[in-house]
């Protein structure tokens, strides 16, 4: 797992901290889908987008423009994915 | 209902000024969905934009330069903690918009790095907001905001916009980064307002 611990900026974790809170809520791991980001068009595996996770929700953002690409918010018994930040989510077919 | 004696359970004294599903702390959290942005004074702008579009702004020195309140307040975070007797320096909104016309009822707070906020006007108004420069006799550091942020203390805190760069006057309502995404419109801590549906 990367990160930038120890940076004199705002803390960031690599894109498997979305695992838990979406895996929970989905049934699938998602870090394995591809995201294209809606500022850049450029598609990078979820778990490759930075998670500034010392917020009032989960934020990732792209690392290659900064963009946000999605916003994970759990309140009571609810879960919100805000991905108007992403123009396309692919996800692998599961293997029968 | 319970029957609380004075006294007897070790209740604070400072409890009452605790909203509902907060704890107290001394520290002071640093909360950021993104990078901090670091903004030379010398390239810093405020501006205030009305809903006709015109647009008032002051730079670094023009903003310093304003008649500046000192308050001391509480603040309270929507992921529960709060910080009581916080103390700011920084400009009211009330001298902010003295000379601005407007019709306006909602501001959007836009902040460098692109975060926004949204809020009613009249809240920002009658001494109960602030832009805010210095923190406990120092500068605003970058992590809490600086060089300069919204103060809206009666509110929670993802209303107080770090970095703050400009107040958009709208006459209709347009919610922000963390309200588009789940939280409560209005977001005020002694009615526990946290999410849309609270």
């Amino acid at each position: 797992m990367s990160t930038n611990i120890g940076a004199d900026d705002a803390l960031w974790v690599d894109g498997n901290a979305l695992a838990g809170p979406l895996g929970e809520i989905m049934g699938t791991d998602l870090t394995v889908a591809e995201l294209t980001c809606a500022g850049c068009r450029t598609t990078r595996p979820l778990a490759a987008m930075r998670v500034f996770d010392r917020a009032p929700g989960l934020v990732a953002r792209c690392p290659g423009c900064g963009e946000v690409v999605m916003r994970v918010v759990r309140m009571a018994g609810r879960v919100l994915v805000d991905l108007r930040g992403s123009l396309v989510l692919s996800l692998p077919v599961p293997v029968a | 209902m319970a029957l609380i004696t004075p006294g007897f359970g070790g209740r604070r004294r400072d409890d009452a000024n605790l909203p509902p599903g907060q704890y107290r702390t001394d520290d002071f959290p640093v909360l950021s969905a993104g990078p901090t942005p670091r903004i030379g004074l010398d390239e810093w702008e405020l501006a205030v934009i009305t809903e006709t579009g015109e647009r008032s702004t002051w730079s670094w020195a023009e903003f310093t330069a304003l008649p500046a309140d000192e308050p001391t307040v509480d603040i309270h975070c929507v992921t529960h903690w709060s910080k009581f007797g916080t103390r700011w320096r920084g400009v009211s909104l009330d001298t902010l918009l003295a000379d601005v016309e407007t019709a306006a009822e909602y501001v959007v707070a836009h902040s460098y790095g692109g975060y926004s906020t949204n809020l009613p006007l009249e809240d920002l108004l009658d001494g109960r907001a602030w832009v805010a420069y210095e923190f406990d006799g120092e500068p605003l550091v970058p992590v809490h905001g600086g060089p300069a942020r919204l103060l809206v203390p009666h509110l929670y805190f993802w209303k107080s916009a770090k970095w703050l760069r400009a107040l958009e006057l709208r006459l209709d309502d347009e919610p922000g980064f963390w309200e588009t995404a789940g939280y409560h419109n209005y977001g005020d801590p002694w009615r526990e307002q946290r999410y849309r549906a609270d």
